[in-house]
């Protein structure tokens, strides 16, 4: 049997010219996701995506409302351009709902097909009416109703549902293009990374590795995140770059209230390099400001300056409070404060440089690391294919 | 690679003699206790076999011996089961600074319900201040709970002493002992200290993990912690964990067996690490008890300007398994409580190890241990000190 979900996207359709562009990336990021489900294919018209299905319908609505650029999804039936044939199929998926144990509804008819002869409100009335005499239990409430059924009358059909799951919403991935997301076992970076994936960027992530200073569980916790991340976005390539003969030279070379400037300057190249690699445009990194001391605007420069790429930071108008909020929401917050990581606080430095100077900065960390170090770096990074859990 | 497992303290490799009991118990022996026939019978035999080689090492009557999950169940039944049959008789509990986290937390739940506790102090080598105690105790007092041997420094604490105080000041109050780290290594005879109830765990001595057990004296009429079936003359519900059961009292009697060799085997794995540590890598400093007192079988050792868990994954990289305080303590990410009490300084209880034997472990795995960290230490101590 024939299953159909009608899908409902937002700014997709708002882009002017690129708009074919746009809908066919959601398109095949829809497919991509359906993977290995019994698809039948994916239609538009104006504003909708139909897709059919020989079945499963229940995984597909799961796997599309994290599909980026999507605003819901809702099995529907379809019905010929006819009342009769609408009235039928409106019984039929109120008979469902009302089994379900659902008692008030309303019918909202939108007609875009206006060479449909019966206006929207005559339609609402006469298929409430017809359920009324149908679907025993049910009554009408037009303010507040428990279920909303809805038929939408388009040039070759009719489509009738009452269900709808939210997506994710924003634009399909990979429509902004390529970045490189410098993530750490924390709160902060993945919920960036999934700002930066609903606005339709692809993500690869960095992770840099000090070990013994950081332990192969905060990895572990960095792998559980990516696995989260690739709900939304397909199988997600992970870069782990060794970080600790970097921070040893960094440790032993430069001065104590320098070294988080340091560091974040070494990650910065580092998620360069991989961007080069994989042609990404831009970094994403999970700052905010004023968060800590090398999260001021001056540090934000001082750790931009050396490379090239736009470094763009999502969170920077939000407070720690909507950020864990986020997180929360997203899944990423019971990973990140996994406690792995914070029982190591062995290279924060005291006196932090709160205001660090760019030029001042680059002269004292002139000569500490090579770049045969970092290329080393790079060169010896881990990449992990993930998948979502 | 070459390896050396020192977390015994933590858990043990299995036995294998053990292994291969509590598979036949599994798949030959597998009958309910409580079952009528023949097989159930069987099984009822194995589990009380096992009862009596507990029983054997405390020196007690089998019949009061309880099979439990482990040392963590037995801890909670005893404090949780005797202060709620006491309650009436007075309000005040004891126990020490230094417990387990399972005896520590029940405490600091039962001052919630209206209990006081007292917690005793420790000297800086782990020892409970007797003076203290003789001090706390009170006609009021209806519980003293104090460990046998200190998971993370290896105090063995005076029991003979602490015996005699509560024989002379609060002979009412029931007393239990923590006997988790001690059990069949070293000596316990409860009856003749005037214990009424000990814990023990199975896979601290190279038995199963999941299974233990509660000595509770004869006529304590301590109340049951889980209910249903009955099973534990109805002191402690649910089907037999047989397997669990005959692992447990299995490994007690081969550690009992052995003890001597064993006792004075590890003592020399540790004065080996201990001597060669401090003096072979300057600003370290070995914790608890010096010369007597201590557990041969742990080692709690500080090493200024590195921090324990640092340490720990430098040496996991090189094969070599330690812990910093106790495994339980390493979920949460401050100090240990019980380097705290002893009043060790910053630096030191940051760097803090322990290195926990088992009668398996060898000199030459202690001497390769020796090595790494010589190479480790400095390492580390000049990329975290910086510039």
């Amino acid at each position: 049997m024939e299953h159909l979900i009608l899908v409902r996207y937002g700014e997709v359709g708002l882009k002017g010219k690129n708009r074919r562009y746009f809908e066919n990336k959601l398109m095949r990021r829809m497919e991509q996701a359906l993977k290995g489900l019994p698809l039948r294919g994916i239609h538009r018209t104006y504003g909708r995506l139909y897709v059919t299905m020989d079945g499963e319908v229940e995984e597909a609505l799961h796997r599309l409302s994290h599909v980026f650029g999507l605003v819901a999804a809702s099995p529907a039936q379809s019905a010929a351009l006819d009342l009769e044939e609408i009235k039928v199929a409106a019984v039929q998926n109120m008979q469902r709902a009302a089994a379900e144990g659902y008692t008030t509804f309303k019918v909202e008819t939108r007609r875009p097909n206006k060479a449909f002869p019966i206006k929207s409100p005559e339609v609402n009335r006469e298929v409430g009416a017809e359920i009324l005499r149908q679907v025993p239990n049910l009554t009408v409430d037009v303010h507040s109703p428990e279920v909303t059924l809805r038929i939408e009358v388009r040039e070759e059909r009719a489509y009738i549902y009452w269900q709808e799951l939210s997506g994710p919403g924003g634009l399909p991935l990979g429509v902004s293009g390529r970045s490189v997301l410098l993530l750490s076992g924390g709160i902060d970076s993945p919920v960036a990374g999934w700002m930066a994936m609903s606005r339709g960027l692809e993500i690869v992530p960095v992770y840099f590795h000090s070990f013994p200073f950081t332990s192969d569980r905060a990895q572990e916790k960095v792998i559980d995140l990516c696995r989260v991340l690739a709900r939304y976005s397909g199988m997600i390539k992970l870069y782990v770059i060794p970080f600790t003969k970097i921070q040893t030279a960094l440790r032993e070379g430069g001065p104590e209230e320098l070294q988080t400037i340091f560091i974040r300057r070494m990650m910065m190249r580092l998620a360069g390099g991989v961007a080069e690699k994989e042609r990404a445009e831009a970094l994403i990194t999970g700052e905010s400001l004023g968060q800590v001391a090398s999260q001021t605007v001056s540090g934000l420069a001082a750790t931009e300056a050396v490379v090239d790429l736009p470094v763009l930071r999502p969170l920077i108008g939000l407070d720690k409070q909507e950020i864990i909020k986020r997180a929360k929401e997203l899944g990423t917050y019971d990973i990140s404060i996994r406690p792995y990581d914070d029982c190591c606080t062995v290279f924060v430095p005291r006196h932090p440089e709160i205001h660090p100077n760019r030029e001042a900065v680059a002269k004292k960390e002139a000569g500490l690391v090579t770049p045969e170090l970092l290329e080393q770096a790079i060169a010896e990074a881990e990449t992990l294919l993930i998948t979502s859990d | 690679m070459l390896e050396a497992y020192l977390d015994n303290s933590a858990t043990t490799c299995v036995h294998p003699q053990v292994v291969q009991a509590m598979v036949a118990a599994m798949q030959e022996n597998y009958g309910n206790p409580s079952s009528g026939h023949r097989r159930g019978q069987a099984a009822e035999q194995a589990v009380k076999k096992a009862r009596g080689q507990v029983a054997q090492v405390l020196q007690v009557n089998p019949e009061e011996i309880y099979f439990t999950s482990g040392g963590t169940e037995s801890n909670n039944w005893a404090l949780r089961g005797i202060t709620q049959a006491r309650a009436r008789q007075g309000r005040h509990l004891i126990t020490t600074k230094v417990e387990h986290p399972s005896v520590l937390d029940v405490f600091r739940l039962l001052e919630e319900q209206g209990f006081t506790v007292t917690y005793i102090p420790v000297d800086k080598y782990g020892f409970v201040d007797l003076d203290a105690l003789e001090a706390s105790l009170t006609p009021e007092t209806i519980l003293v709970s104090t460990m046998y041997v200190n998971n993370e420094v290896g105090a063995i604490m005076p029991l003979l002493e602490i015996s005699r105080l509560l024989k002379q000041k609060a002979p009412q109050a029931a007393w239990h002992v923590d006997a988790v780290q001690g059990f069949s290594k070293l000596q316990l005879e409860p009856h003749k200290l005037g214990i009424d109830l000990v814990s023990l765990s199975a896979h601290k001595i190279q038995g199963p993990k999941g299974s233990g057990a509660l000595f509770a004296r004869h006529d304590l009429h301590l109340p049951p912690l889980i209910l249903g079936g009955g099973q534990e003359d109805g002191q402690r519900s649910g089907t037999e964990n047989v397997p669990g059961i005959v692992g447990l009292g299995l490994a007690a009697s081969i550690m009992w067996e052995r003890r001597e060799t064993a006792i004075s085997h590890m003592a020399q794995l540790k004065e080996r690490l201990r001597q060669r540590v401090l003096t072979e890598i300057p600003d370290t400093l070995a914790n608890g008890p010096q010369d007597k007192g201590g557990a041969p079988y742990i080692l709690n050792m500080s090493f200024a300007g590195v921090k324990g868990e640092v340490l720990l994954r430098a040496l996991g990289d090189k094969g070599i398994y330690v812990s910093t305080g106790s495994a339980c303590s390493s979920h949460h990410a401050h100090g240990s409580h019980v380097l705290k009490a002893m009043g060790l300084s910053q630096p030191m209880l940051d760097g803090a190890l322990r290195f926990s034997f088992s009668p398996d472990n060898t000199l030459s795995e202690i001497d390769y241990v020796v090595d790494c960290l010589k190479e480790i230490v400095p390492k580390l101590r000049r990329i975290i000190a910086g510039r």
